[in-house]
Formats: C-alpha cells, sequence, structure tokens
C-alpha cells in the first residue's frame, strides 16, 4: 500500500539512473541516516557504542569489501583478516613515522597499501578458481601473521608486534568520546557504502558480475578477465584496509597482529554469506547477525542457565557460545541459503503488491 | 650431508602425517563435492574422545592392562565418530544437496565451531595426553656411511608406518570391495549413481564415517606427539596446501602433496628460516602449494578442468 512505485514517471535519463529510483526508497534511506546519524546519538548508552555500534559499523564496512570481491566477482577469499591487518599497520605506520600525519590521510594510505597487498596475493586467481583460490587466499593470512610478527621494522620495533595510536582528530575535532567515534565511523561507512553502489551498478561493477556468473564467457565477450579480477581484489581489499585501520585505530586503540587471525577471516566470509552474496544491503545484514550474536549469547546463557538452577562455568558458556553459534551458521544456511537480503527483497516484493497475493 | 638428510628424513615423516590429514579432506571432497573444513575438529574431537575413553575406561571397569583400556577407546572413540558422521549427513549434508560450493564450505565451518564445543564440553579443555606405548627415544641409522649417524625419532617412523598402512589399506578399500566401487561411482558422478541404484545418503554416511576413522587415526598420532589440545584444529590448515598441491580428487596426490610440503617446509625452515627471522614453515608451505598450482592450477594429481561455455 505506501511501497507502491506506480505513478512514478521518469522523465529523464538522469532520473532513470539514479540509486534509488523508487522514492519511497529514498525517503527511508534518508530516514535511516537521519536516525543513525541524530537519533542514534543521544539515545543509546556508552556500551552500547562500544561494545555493539562501533563492530557494527566497522565489520559492516570489511563485509563490504568482502561482499565486492565473494559478492560481485566470485573470487572466494580467506584473507580478509590479512588485508585488515595490512590496512591497520600499514595506517600505522603512516601515522607514527610521519610527523603530523592528519588522521584520515592515513587511513586511505593504510587502505592503498592494502590494495597492493591485495592485487599481489590477487594475481593467482588469474590461474586459480574456486576452491583452490579459497585455500590459495589463506597465504596472504598466514603470511601477513608471520609479517607483523617477525620484521620489526613494520611494527616499529614493538615486542610481539602490538602497537598503539593515541589523540586521534579529524580537522582539529578530538576522536576520543565513544559518540565522536560512532559518527567518524559512520560517516566513513556511508561514504565508502555509496561509492561501492555506485561502482557495482557502474560498468565494472557488470564486468565482476559476469567473471562471476561464467569467467569463460565472459572472456568470450571481451571482458579482460585480469583486468576485472585484480580490480576487484583492488578495490575489495582498499574498503577492507580502510576498515582495518578504523578496527585498530578507532575500536582497539593498541592492537597485535593476532587480533587479524584467519578467524576474522572467516568471520567476515560468514557475515557476507549470511547476509547475502552480491548485496550492498547484505552486508549489514550479516555484519549484524555476527557483532550481535555472540553479545546476545553472552549475556543471555548465563541467565538461561540461571533459570534452570545450573551454576555453569565461564569456560562452559564459551564452549555453549561456539556450539549456538556454528549451530545457528548451519541453520540459517539450510533455511535461507542466499542469505538475509534475499529475506528483505522479498518482504519488498510482497509489501509491493499487497493486499494481493501476486 | 648428514644434517641435509636429517632434515630431508624429518621432513617425510612430518609429511607423511600431513597427508593423513590431507587424506580425510580428499575422501569427502571426492565422494560428496563437499570441502570439509571441519576436518581439523574432527581430529580434535576424536582425539579427545579417545584420550578421555582411555582415562575413564580403568576407572569403569576396572581394567588396569593400558593395551585394552587403549583399543576399547579407539574402538568407542571410532563408534562415536561414526554416530557424528551419521548425524552430519542427517542434519546439515542432506538438506544442501546443490548448493554452491561457497556455502557448503561455510557450511562446514559452522560444524567446525559446533564440534570444538561440543567436544570440549563433553570432554573437557584442559591438554591430555594419548599414551600408546610409542617409544620416544631417538635412534641413529646409517652410522657406517656418516660420522655420527642419522638422528631419526623412532615415534615418527611408527607414525609414518601407520599413516602408510592406512593408506594402504584405504586404496584396497576403494579399489577392491563392491563398497569401494559404489564410492568411486558416486566420486564420479552423482547422478548417473544415483540411477544404477546406489544409495548416495548411504554412501555419504560411509565417505564421512571413513574420514571420521582417518581424524581419528590422525588424532591418536598427532596426540600423542603434541598432547591432545585445542592447537590440534590447527593440524587442519597445515594439511590444507596439501590438499589442493596434490589436488583435491585424487588420493596418491595427498600422500605426495604431504611429503613434497613436508620436506619443503623443514628444509625451508632449517636453510632459509635463519635469514628471514625464522618461523616460516606455515606460510611457505602455502607459498609452495601456490607455485605449483601456477604451473597446474587443480594441482598434482587432480582432475583437469574443462571450462566449456
Amino acid at each position: 500500500m505506501f511501497y507502491r512505485e506506480n505513478g512514478q514517471f521518469k522523465t529523464s535519463y538522469k532520473a532513470d539512473q539514479q540509486i534509488f529510483p523508487i522514492a519511497q526508497d529514498r525517503v527511508v534511506i534518508l530516514l535511516l541516516l537521519a536516525v543513525a546519524f541524530v537519533a542514534v546519538p543521544l539515545l543509546v548508552s556508552d556500551y552500547t557504542f562500544r561494545a555493539i555500534l562501533i563492530p557494527f559499523l566497522i565489520m559492516s564496512l570489511a563485509a563490504l569489501g568482502v561482499n565486492v570481491l565473494v559478492g560481485y566477482c566470485g573470487q572466494i577469499s580467506l584473507g580478509s583478516g590479512a588485508f585488515m591487518a595490512v590496512g591497520a599497520y600499514g595506517a600505522y605506520n603512516f601515522f607514527v613515522r610521519v610527523p603530523d600525519m592528519p588522521l584520515i590521510p592515513a587511513l586511505i594510505l593504510g587502505g592503498l597499501c592494502a590494495t597492493f597487498f591485495g592485487i599481489l596475493f590477487g594475481l593467482p586467481s588469474l590461474r586459480v578458481k574456486g576452491l583452490y583460490l579459497a585455500v590459495a587466499t589463506l597465504a596472504a593470512q598466514f603470511f601477513s601473521d608471520w609479517m607483523f610478527l617477525r620484521i620489526k621494522w613494520l611494527t616499529n620495533d614493538s615486542p610481539s608486534g602490538s602497537v598503539s595510536v593515541s589523540s586521534l582528530q579529524v580537522f582539529g575535532l578530538p576522536i576520543d568520546s565513544a559518540q565522536s567515534k560512532y559518527w567518524f565511523c559512520l560517516a566513513i561507512l556511508v561514504v565508502m557504502a555509496l561509492l561501492a553502489k555506485n561502482l557495482v551498478r557502474g560498468a565494472i561493477g557488470r564486468e565482476w558480475m559476469a567473471i562471476r556468473d561464467m569467467d569463460v564467457a565472459a572472456a568470450v565477450i571481451g571482458i579482460r578477465p585480469m583486468y576485472a579480477k585484480l580490480s576487484a581484489f583492488a578495490v575489495s581489499s582498499f574498503i577492507i584496509g580502510v576498515a582495518g585501520a578504523l578496527w585498530a585505530f578507532v575500536h582497539l586503540g593498541s592492537w597485535e597482529p593476532a587480533a587479524f587471525s584467519v578467524e576474522v577471516s572467516f568471520r567476515l566470509l560468514f557475515m557476507v554469506i549470511i547476509g547475502g552474496l552480491g548485496s550492498i544491503m547484505g552486508a549489514f545484514f550479516g555484519a549484524a547477525f555476527i557483532v550481535v550474536l555472540p553479545i546476545l549469547l553472552n549475556q543471555f546463557l548465563p541467565a538461561l542457565f540461571g533459570v534452570f538452577g545450573v551454576e555453569i562455568s565461564t569456560a562452559d558458556v564459551s564452549h555453549a557460545e561456539l556450539m549456538i553459534f556454528g549451530g545457528l551458521i548451519v541453520w540459517f544456511l539450510i533455511v535461507e541459503p542466499h542469505g538475509l537480503a534475499k529475506l528483505w527483497s522479498t518482504a519488498k516484493q510482497k509489501l509491493r503488491v499487497w493486499p494481493f497475493p501476486y | 650431508m648428514a644434517f641435509f638428510l636429517e632434515t630431508l628424513l624429518g621432513g617425510l615423516m612430518a609429511g607423511m602425517l600431513y597427508s593423513l590429514v590431507a587424506l580425510g579432506f580428499v575422501l569427502i571432497f571426492k565422494a560428496s563435492g563437499v570441502f570439509n573444513f571441519a576436518q581439523g575438529a574432527m581430529v580434535l574431537f576424536a582425539a579427545l574422545a579417545m584420550a578421555r575413553f582411555a582415562e575413564w575406561i580403568p576407572g569403569w571397569t576396572g581394567i588396569d592392562n593400558p593395551i585394552v583400556a587403549n583399543i576399547a577407546a579407539f574402538v568407542i572413540a571410532g563408534v562415536v565418530m561414526f554416530v557424528v558422521a551419521w548425524l552430519i549427513e542427517r542434519l546439515v549434508l542432506r538438506h544442501l544437496v546443490n548448493q554452491e560450493a561457497a556455502t557448503l564450505l561455510m557450511a562446514t565451518l559452522g560444524i567446525t565451531y559446533f564440534m570444538e564445543g561440543l567436544g570440549q564440553t563433553l570432554f573437557g579443555s584442559d591438554i591430555y595426553k594419548i599414551d600408546v606405548g610409542m617409544p620416544k627415544e631417538p635412534i641413529f641409522v646409517l652410522e657406517s656411511m656418516f660420522e655420527g649417524g642419522i638422528l631419526v625419532n623412532k615415534e615418527d617412523v611408527i607414525a609414518a608406518a601407520i599413516a602408510a598402512a592406512l593408506v594402504a589399506a584405504l586404496s584396497l578399500f576403494f579399489q577392491k570391495t563392491s563398497t569401494g566401487r559404489a564410492l568411486r561411482a558416486v566420486a564420479d558422478d552423482h547422478q548417473a549413481a544415483q540411477s544404477i541404484g546406489i544409495p548416495l545418503n548411504r554412501i555419504w554416511v560411509i565417505v564421512w564415517c571413513v574420514a571420521g576413522v582417518v581424524a581419528l587415526v590422525s588424532g591418536m598420532i598427532w596426540g600423542s606427539k603434541l598432547g591432545v589440545q585445542f592447537s590440534l584444529t590447527t593440524v587442519a590448515l597445515r594439511a590444507l596446501p596439501v590438499v589442493i598441491l596434490g589436488g583435491l580428487t585424487s588420493v596418491p596426490g595427498a600422500i605426495i602433496g604431504g611429503l613434497i610440503i613436508g620436506v619443503g617446509e623443514k628444509l625451508s625452515e632449517v636453510f632459509l628460516g635463519p635469514y628471514v627471522g625464522g618461523g616460516i614453515e606455515i606460510w611457505f608451505a602455502y607459498v609452495l602449494a601456490l607455485l605449483f598450482l601456477l604451473v597446474r592450477p587443480q594441482g598434482l594429481f587432480g582432475e583437469k578442468i574443462i571450462d566449456r561455455v
């Protein structure tokens, strides 16, 4: 009833090609942005910011990057954690070594380091496909784990690679309170999401999708596989690298290489698959699910066992968390293999024709 | 020269153990097209089960003989792995037929988390010992040829022998029994196998069981080497380059890949490691596998991938 596009006539190419061609979509997005920028900071507590919202924003950004590579270009990657690490340590090096380095250029330079690293480890994708590639990208992961632990220059000679940054500021405004961190991450996320959305609906995005759907056919109709695959690796690792730098600088403050272990890569891939492959929206859904679920379980399980009068140790809680997390993921893949974004689009379709069934 | 040979032999032994884990991957991928990330968790689970049952059985039954206790524990752990295989087929795989490879991969990752949690809930999360009476003392061989001989770890030799025996038994099982033939048929073509009356679901249970037994044996060997603990799951990550190097669909590939990776790892660590700061074995294995993949994208012995539009 409310969500219907009839009566909205496009009279120019510009109107036809805008990102959200339906007026209701534009309204909803603007409302969402208004809520996220204005209402949320007024309402939620510091704990919610630090534990849920900031990790959610940064992980959404990273999932967005992974989605470009896995969802749009079809190259399964298990090395996302490494790209985050390279982004984080790259930005750190620029931030610490260059005097008076502003924060935003440092983040972008960190992203560019990750781009370079991504292209390097994306090279095998020209030759190797599918699951072989997935395993091959693990090389990037283990290489970066080793690199930041053993090459002292990269971590400013700190033992075991643990480093920290302090007194962040943007245009003279300090980024220290939870709210300012939230705004900063949100602003970057919005800009990046807009960029990604525009990229995937442009020529380059179509090339990626053609490669994903069938690379031989794509090559036959004149798409250069090398250019398409490597550009997907470049864009994806840039976004992931910026997310990694944000995760390290804004969320963690001080970190060590273990913060970007292979576990992070797995979680990012979970986000993309649970959220929905090949959908910008899906990255947000997936990140919300994977970030919030462990926190919920952590809060909820002891209370639940308490109801039954069973005292359980923290070790048991963490094991039960693992089990429920794994079980839910399997269940999710069984009931909705195309991810939450698919549910979303089904809901939208239903809403369009409501109150009729079709 | 003696030192080089010693490193080489050590690498070969380690390689045998990697191939054992890699074999679990290959078996399942061949028969069901699932890249089973849970193999590492299965190794941990099986090793935990075996270690704990070996500890509990003397208390329950009053049998003090460690050999009997170990054999009983092995059998019980085998039964546990059978139940696990059956449940995985029943609850997960059956519902995910015809999904994309990435989705299946993620499902096995979910199984990994679940089994890691379950294993530690049921059997505890400390470090346990598996003591199957493996001799620990090193021996020296070829003393006549080199001064001082070559140091070989007896435990490694036995482990490698067990691995080789298991591989031989599996090849016999695959080549000579009717079940083995059915397994190969399913691996070749699901639909054709089904149309001539091979029950797919039962075959999958069997394959996962065999993979479970392989996991049990590798868990036993790795467990008695390193102790049964959570880090045993990383053994799977060490075995992954072996799988892609040898080819996802080839049993001999898993063996030869294991040997190449084992030797490459040890030699690189000893001769290259000191120059770059050490600890390079884990990524060196992947880079080595990548180099092979650049020449043969389907692994050394994998089926040739033919693309058609």
